[in-house]
């Protein structure tokens, strides 16, 4: 049904055609006909945040918890400008997400106007396409549009910029369906002959592996359920990148643990040593690969990706797969029954007693105490008091925090994890614990947090005493930048050059000046209860956890080498890194 | 610490890709975009270049079909086959852009590029520009008497070849239209 209506009323009509139940905002000059929409109906939520940052790494929350699109409203400019951080972490990471930004009338456009930006050309390449609407008409078709690329292939975010004009103008309203989606048609189906040459490759694998990425929980609940029935059906190993957690559960006996610069020692090794790795939706990052060239030399690797770019991008595949993960673990599962479920099983029972030796190693092992909270035995305790809840949610900043989060918390269902991997934006856990808990009113949404990250965009508090949403934040507050210092001490001689953090707040005069309860913990020995009076607040709690102040987080592998050669916490120290790592980040 | 001995470029995929990028041949290529003429699609289109660090040798782009809206940018880069083959799954992966053609590997193609010559000179060398460009079939479209305007079409090279001649005659500037190629046969 076409209708005439104003610009305005077609984003929010647009909007609740798309099934879209909130928005994440902040108002101004450019988008109040906008505002003024949806002040006039009931149909949208709106959460007002208290920076645009925080409405994207929001909305970001939002859509990595639910698998829905999320959605961000904000003005121009410096309203745009602020979104640009958390669009850019949605592209990194593949999170859909539809940006409305404001933009000053059409016939201002170019003249410097108060409040005015090339919003097109500064998200250009950190969305995964924009627009900007010059003519009312094209509105309704374009937001359509949007939703479709946001969500369709590899997501991401896109950004629609609608001068103020043509919001106050009118036009022909078009639903959904009636909107071209051009050519713009991603392959989701994989090529028959190379799933077979990768069943073929699966059914002679002495040392085989499966790692698996974000691209699997992004295909949805199916090809979670298909990895999962393809795992213990081959009785093949499987690891995770960060991003990919909770597809596989933590608590199913194929799994190694996260991989990568800060993963498991028995993880990185079997990708080391394995000769078939099967690449599930992930791209070979630099977090996960170290040294190129010496990354697993020795094994066949399939690569089933949706977007063809990620393929041959640092890592030669030899059986690429071009596809959606669901399609194409349904067609591989498929045929590796039908020519009656073949593994090599004498080369799987010797690879797994390798793996076992590997464990042995116990690398997440620490030096306990009594005396002070270690942030490892801080995560281990959450772990032990929350674990039983299916409806746990944790969120991350970035540093340290982020992977002893990784390494201690198990997650044993996909979308339950929300982390900035590829960007490695701090300040985004906060945010996106709101936007969780707005989408899970009642389930136990915890932010595992850094001093540092947390206070990047503490301005949220304020969204989320005013929506009250409990959302948990639990501040592992070393007083230090600790990752930051964490590489000072590894390859800067240890010269901590600005790594600690001065002038902290006093978090429990912070927490209740905006309404919240505020728990500090020092001991080890009170930190069961505390975290249990966490979690038994029915609100939001600031915890300041007080843990070592010059813990290292390990294992890891050191910048510029290959998988075999990680640090495990023993020898740390300073100079463990060459320098010729010393230039990569 | 020792000094760091890293060359410029060599972690041009990624933080940890410590090879020598000059270990694989660079070759030219010549790639077609079908793209949807919209706004700041020609952006899009170099912004992937300059971000991700590939080259641009020239650039033609100009809509070709009116009624669909479409325009054909003709790109010539040069990369190692790894790069080529990056460069071409990345334009696949703009929206706008409906189809990518490398015309080195899909078969034979003719290439053309137009050129204009400035050449100012008296006399003798007045009389060779103009023959000279008699003999490359150049026209030419201005004339003072101190001055020509040759227009010269033709492949890169014999554009390059015609300008090395210009040079001592008085070539005062070139514009250049960058190249324009189509694949050879029926086939569209």
């Amino acid at each position: 049904m076409t209708q005439a209506m104003t610009g305005a009323k077609m984003v929010v009509q647009a909007l609740k055609d798309q099934g879209v139940d909130v928005i994440f905002g902040y108002p101004g000059g450019a988008v109040l006909p906008i505002y003024d929409e949806i002040f006039q109906q009931n149909d949208i939520r709106h959460i007002l945040v208290r920076h645009e940052q925080g409405a994207v790494h929001a909305a970001e929350g939002y859509a990595r918890s639910t698998g829905k699109p999320g959605v961000v409203l904000v003005t121009s400019g410096p309203g745009a400008t602020n979104a640009v951080t958390g669009i850019t972490d949605a592209l990194m990471d593949s999170i859909p997400l539809v940006v409305l930004t404001g933009q000053v009338p059409t016939f201002m456009v170019g003249n410097d106007a108060f409040q005015e930006a090339d919003t097109v050309g500064i998200t250009r390449p950190c969305t995964k396409h924009n627009w900007l609407v010059k003519e009312t008409d094209r509105l309704a078709e374009t937001i359509h549009q949007g939703f479709h690329v946001a969500t369709s292939g590899r997501p991401g975010p896109v950004l629609i910029d609608i001068p103020k004009d043509v919001q106050f103008a009118t036009g022909t309203y078009i639903e959904p369906r009636e909107a071209t989606t051009k050519h713009y048609k991603p392959k989701v189906k994989g090529d028959r002959e190379m799933i077979e040459r990768l069943v073929e490759a699966m059914e002679s694998a002495e040392r085989p592996i499966f790692y698996t990425g974000g691209g699997v929980i992004n295909s949805g609940d199916a090809a979670t359920q298909l990895l999962r029935e393809l795992v213990d059906a081959t009785g093949f190993p499987i690891t995770s990148t960060l991003m990919g957690l909770g597809a596989y559960p933590a608590s199913g006996e194929h799994w190694l643990g996260m991989l990568g610069m800060h993963g498991l020692y028995e993880a990185n090794l079997a990708m080391h040593d394995c000769d078939l790795m099967i690449n599930i939706g992930a791209r070979f990052d630099d977090r996960i690969t170290g040294r190129v060239a010496d990354f697993s030399p020795n094994s066949v690797k399939a690569h089933i990706d949706i977007d063809p770019s990620s393929i041959n991008k640092t890592i030669r595949a030899e059986i690429p797969i071009v596809g959606d993960v669901a399609h194409v673990l349904e067609d591989a599962l498929r045929i590796w029954k039908s020519r009656g479920r073949k593994t090599n099983k004498e080369g799987l029972m010797k690879w797994w007693a390798q793996i076992e030796a590997w464990k042995t190693v116990e690398c997440l092992k620490y030096k306990g105490s009594d005396k002070v909270i270690k942030p490892q035995y801080a995560v281990q305790r959450l772990e032990a008091l929350t674990k039983h809840r299916a409806d746990r949610f944790i969120c991350t900043e970035v540093g340290q925090h982020q992977m002893w989060a990784a390494q201690y918390l198990g997650f044993d269902a996909p979308n339950h994890w929300m982390t900035s991997g590829g960007l490695g934006t701090m300040g985004y856990g906060f945010p996106a614990s709101i936007g969780v808990q707005v989408a899970h009113p009642d389930a136990l949404v915890i932010n595992v947090a850094g001093e540092g990250s947390w206070l990047m965009n503490m301005q949220e508090m304020g969204t989320a005493s005013q929506y009250r949403l409990p959302v948990k934040q639990f501040i592992l507050n070393n007083e230090r930048l600790g990752m930051v210092r964490q590489w000072q001490t590894l390859l800067h001689g240890g010269r901590h050059s600005h790594s600690w953090s001065e002038a902290l707040p006093d978090f429990v005069k912070l927490a209740e000046s905006f309404g919240w309860k505020g728990i500090k913990c020092d001991d080890p020995a009170d930190l069961d209860d505390a975290i249990q009076e966490m979690l038994d607040y029915d609100g939001p709690v600031l915890f300041d956890c007080l843990v070592e102040k010059h813990e290292n987080c390990f294992p890891m592998i050191p910048s510029g080498e290959p998988h075999n050669k990680m640090l495990l916490g023993e020898d740390s120290g300073e100079g463990a890194i060459q320098a010729g790592g010393a230039v990569l980040v | 610490m020792p000094p760091l001995n890293i060359q410029k470029g060599t972690s041009r995929h990624s933080a940890y890709d410590l090879r020598d990028p000059n270990i694989e041949a660079v070759e030219r290529h010549t790639l077609a975009v079908l793209v949807d003429n919209e706004a700041g699609v020609l952006a899009r289109v170099i912004g992937l270049f300059s971000g991700r660090g590939y080259n641009i040798d020239s650039l033609t782009v100009a809509e070709v079909d009116h009624e669909g809206h479409t325009s054909r940018i003709t790109i010539v880069t040069t990369g190692t086959p790894a790069v080529i083959d990056q460069i071409k799954a990345q334009l696949g992966r703009i929206v706008p852009v409906h189809e990518v053609h490398d015309l080195t590997v899909e078969g034979p193609s003719v290439e053309r590029e137009l050129a204009l010559f400035k050449v100012s000179g008296t006399g003798d060398k007045r009389v060779e520009a103009l023959r000279l460009a008699d003999i490359f079939r150049a026209n030419v479209v201005d004339s003072t008497l101190e001055s020509f305007i040759f227009e010269i079409t033709g492949t890169p090279q014999k554009v390059d070849a015609f300008a090395e001649l210009m040079q001592p005659l008085g070539l005062v500037e070139i514009a250049r239209t960058g190249i324009a190629a189509l694949a050879r046969g029926g086939a569209g």
